[in-house]
């Protein structure tokens, strides 16, 4: 019986589908970044916030101008990462909002320290399966602030809550969403 | 009528004319090895090394929680070099559990399953002369050897509070990152690295070998289960070590590199950490526990005298484990605010695993099923893992449920459930693959009494130091800290004697190989009998130094169990 047995070649190809297999987990591993951001941003997970034109404002808030939506109240909080010297606090701790109906909140900031300090405020909402529905317009959180020494700002943001959320049964008898900020450092400057 | 091995040339240079039996120097023996039998000794003895620190390790950490308050942990900041104070006190238990938990996984467990038995017995089951890429091969033993190396010198550099990286085996960001500064952290990733990288090449030497390098006439429905098991590791090692080596990578360049993957004030999220590193995570307690249960089907159904129950059930068992071990990763996160449908998605997911490890549990139970049984060491080891990784297995699906898992998350519990199927599962399988082989590895007997000495004192103590770490979790008792209220003393006490028990047990498992290799009585080709009926038996005990020059033949009235057999004359 004449069994040829398996030449070198034929290992060699298959150990190379096996190592590229391993290398495109390794591609994957990478590509779950921005994969997972997107994710994210789409579903709303972990309570991140939707962005919202001036024209879905305007659709939400006629919705809610016919009557069909009911109030829900909106606590506000802010903390700020351990690097940043600011006293950061909002102006208002809740507010009682008609669902779909813009709103408009004033966070205020004050640089204690005695150098210019640059920061990004990252957000999100809880309970988290509110993030979807929760439409930002206007944000402070969209940009970079730069506070002066000593110098103490107001800064808005404008919202609306889409009114779907009175379609998920998730949310039935939900009565507050707290939206949360939290100041950080410009990567460059901490170190 | 088997044919020469013509085409296969990885040796032919120059041992054709030497016979079978002709080996190198001790150096390009040891040192340079291409040959599976020589490298599977060494990983064997190197897990058998690092188990001993990695379990040291676990006797400094019994000490200390034999009773509440902080005993011996200032002493050994001092005994390493560093200066004892409360924060550099905790900081050394911290680096203790981490070092426990990465050397007991990646440098005991994964080296002696694969890499030892692995390495020993898949060409040996499939009538190969050799593994595919013998060179490589080599280079996956070294480059886990320096990975271990690297991991042990952590300990010695500076890692944030302390010396070494006390991160916890699953290095968390922002830990690991912004809370470890020092080397010690990149040391400990770096070794993750060398092991990682050592087992992806090996993974892709056993899958060449067995889609490539089986006997003529060995159908993949015809292997071993044992090889089944490691055909499913390697590509669950394949799929997923990659996905760590990329979280850690990152890991890196957010500590050195100013890259904010895992950084909250650079848009970077620290949970995508844990989600990769869970994705990894969960497939790697499969890749611990499947070869264990290639062995234990071996073992079972030689010491039943019957063919395992099932055989495709068991085969296509662990293939529905490796892959629906892929999509239940977030079980190890459910309280990092996940909302109610993933949880319920996790938690349901989760559970699904039960129904093929059900069946694998059945089947073996059904194999002995009238069975003409012999309690012999591997047998009895054997059937300890069957009892502990089921104990193990409820556990676990009680650990499944989102909704009990918030209340013994970090608990006790957990820690319970997690050693009844590793400590208990993956080492009862490593003891019963050990005693099962290891006449046929070494070519003498080890003693039959010591060893099921070794197995009592091991099975009880064990269970003395696991089980009433239920009790801690139920009442709320945390991982990770070296000291408790006084409430938790009882059972704490308890476990630590436990740990003596097992302890000891290793003495006897120690005198019992030492024995065996100066005075062992010298081991006959099959030395289990009948029921052994794998290719590894026809071979002498020790295997010559190659073997199947002539590759055996599996013949058509040969089955998924016997592979020996002569044809009945009619």
């Amino acid at each position: 019986m004449a069994t040829v047995y398996p030449d070198d070649n034929r290992n060699a190809r298959t150990g190379m589908l096996a190592f590229g297999l391993a290398l495109a987990m390794l591609g994957l591993g990478y590509a779950a970044v921005p994969l997972y951001e997107m994710f994210c941003r789409v579903t709303g997970f972990g309570g991140t916030t939707q962005i919202a034109s001036e024209s879905d404002a305007a659709i939400a808030e006629r919705l809610a101008g016919s009557g069909a939506t009911r109030d829900i109240s909106v606590r506000f909080d802010a903390s700020t990462a351990r690097s940043v010297p600011w006293t950061f606090k909002p102006v208002q701790n809740t507010d009682t909002v008609q669902i779909g109906v813009r709103d408009m909140a004033f966070y205020t900031a004050k640089n204690n320290s005695n150098i210019p300090i640059t920061g990004t405020a990252t957000f999100n909402v809880e309970p988290e399966y509110a993030g979807v529905y929760f439409n930002k317009i206007q944000c402070f959180c969209f940009t970079e602030q730069t506070l002066q020494p000593g110098q103490e700002v107001r800064m808005p943001v404008l919202y609306y809550i889409d009114p779907a959320i009175l379609q998920d049964e998730n949310a039935d008898g939900l009565e507050q969403i707290t939206l949360s900020y939290t100041f950080h450092r410009k990567i460059e400057e901490e170190s | 009528m088997a044919t020469t091995a013509e085409g296969f040339d990885a040796h032919t240079d120059d041992h054709t004319h030497h016979g079978a039996d002709h080996k190198p120097s001790f150096f390009a023996r040891w040192f340079m090895s291409t040959n599976h039998k020589d490298i599977g000794t060494m990983y064997l003895i190197f897990a058998i090394v690092a188990g001993i620190i990695g379990g040291a390790i676990s006797g400094i950490m019994r000490a200390e929680l034999a009773a509440p308050g902080i005993q011996y942990l200032g002493w050994w900041v001092n005994f390493m070099g560093g200066e004892a104070s409360f924060d550099a006190n905790l900081h050394m238990w911290n680096v203790f559990i981490t070092a426990h938990g990465l050397i007991m996984v990646f440098f005991m467990v994964m080296p002696a399953m694969i890499g030892g038995f692995g390495n020993w017995f898949v060409p040996l089951m499939i009538g190969a002369p050799d593994m595919a890429f013998p060179r490589m091969n080599n280079i996956s033993f070294w480059l886990t050897v320096v990975g271990f190396i690297s991991l042990l010198f952590s300990l010695f550099v500076p890692g944030g509070t302390g010396l070494g990286a006390g991160t916890g085996w699953t290095v968390y960001a922002p830990l690991s990152t912004s809370g470890s500064v020092g080397p010690a952290v990149d040391f400990a990733i770096f070794s993750l690295h060398l092991a990682g990288a050592g087992s992806i090449l090996g993974a892709t030497n056993f899958i060449t070998t067995i889609f490539n390098m089986r006997a003529p006439g060995m159908t993949l429905h015809k292997m071993p289960l044992f090889v089944w098991s490691m055909l499913v590791t390697a590509f669950l090692l394949l799929l997923a070590l990659p996905v760590l080596a990329a979280a850690i990578t990152m890991l890196i360049t957010d500590r050195n590199f100013g890259t904010t993957f895992f950084d909250a004030a650079g848009g970077g999220d620290p949970v995508l950490y844990q989600h990769l590193f869970w994705f990894f995570g969960h497939p790697e307690v499969y890749i611990m526990i499947l070869p264990g249960f290639g062995m234990v089907s071996q073992i079972v159904a030689t010491f039943s005298r019957k063919p395992v129950f099932g055989y495709l059930g068991m085969a296509y068992a662990m293939v529905a484990i490796g892959v629906v071990g892929f999509i239940v990763w977030a079980h190890h996160m459910y309280t990092v605010g996940l909302d109610v449908n993933t949880k319920m998605y996790f938690t349901a997911a989760t559970m699904v695993i039960a129904v093929p490890t059900g069946v694998k549990i059945f089947s073996w139970i059904a194999t002995m099923w009238g069975g003409s049984l012999e309690f012999k060491s591997p047998m009895v080891w054997a059937l300890g893992f069957i009892f502990l990784f089921t104990v193990g297995g409820v556990t676990g699906v009680v650990l499944a449920n989102g909704g009990i898992d918030d209340n013994l998350h970090d608990t006790y519990y957990v820690v319970a459930h997690f050693h009844y199927v590793l400590s208990m599962g993956a080492v009862f399988s490593l003891f019963a693959g050990f005693y099962y082989w290891f006449p046929k590895m070494s070519g003498r007997w080890h003693s039959e009494f010591l060893s099921h000495v070794h197995f009592w004192m091991f099975f009880i103590g064990v269970n003395v130091i696991f089980f009433p770490m239920h009790f801690l979790g139920m009442q709320g008792m945390p991982r990770r800290y070296p000291d408790y209220t006084v409430a938790y003393t009882y059972w704490n006490e308890i476990a630590s004697y436990g740990y003596l028990i097992m302890a000891g047990s290793m003495l006897v498992f120690f005198v019992n190989i030492g024995y065996a290799l100066v005075a062992g009585r010298r081991a006959e080709s099959n030395t289990w009998g009948p029921g052994a009926t794998t290719l590894e038996w026809t071979l002498s005990s020790p295997p010559p130094y190659h073997q199947f020059e002539t590759l055996p033949v599996i013949e058509e009235h040969h089955d998924y169990h016997d592979h020996m057999s002569t044809p009945a004359k009619v």
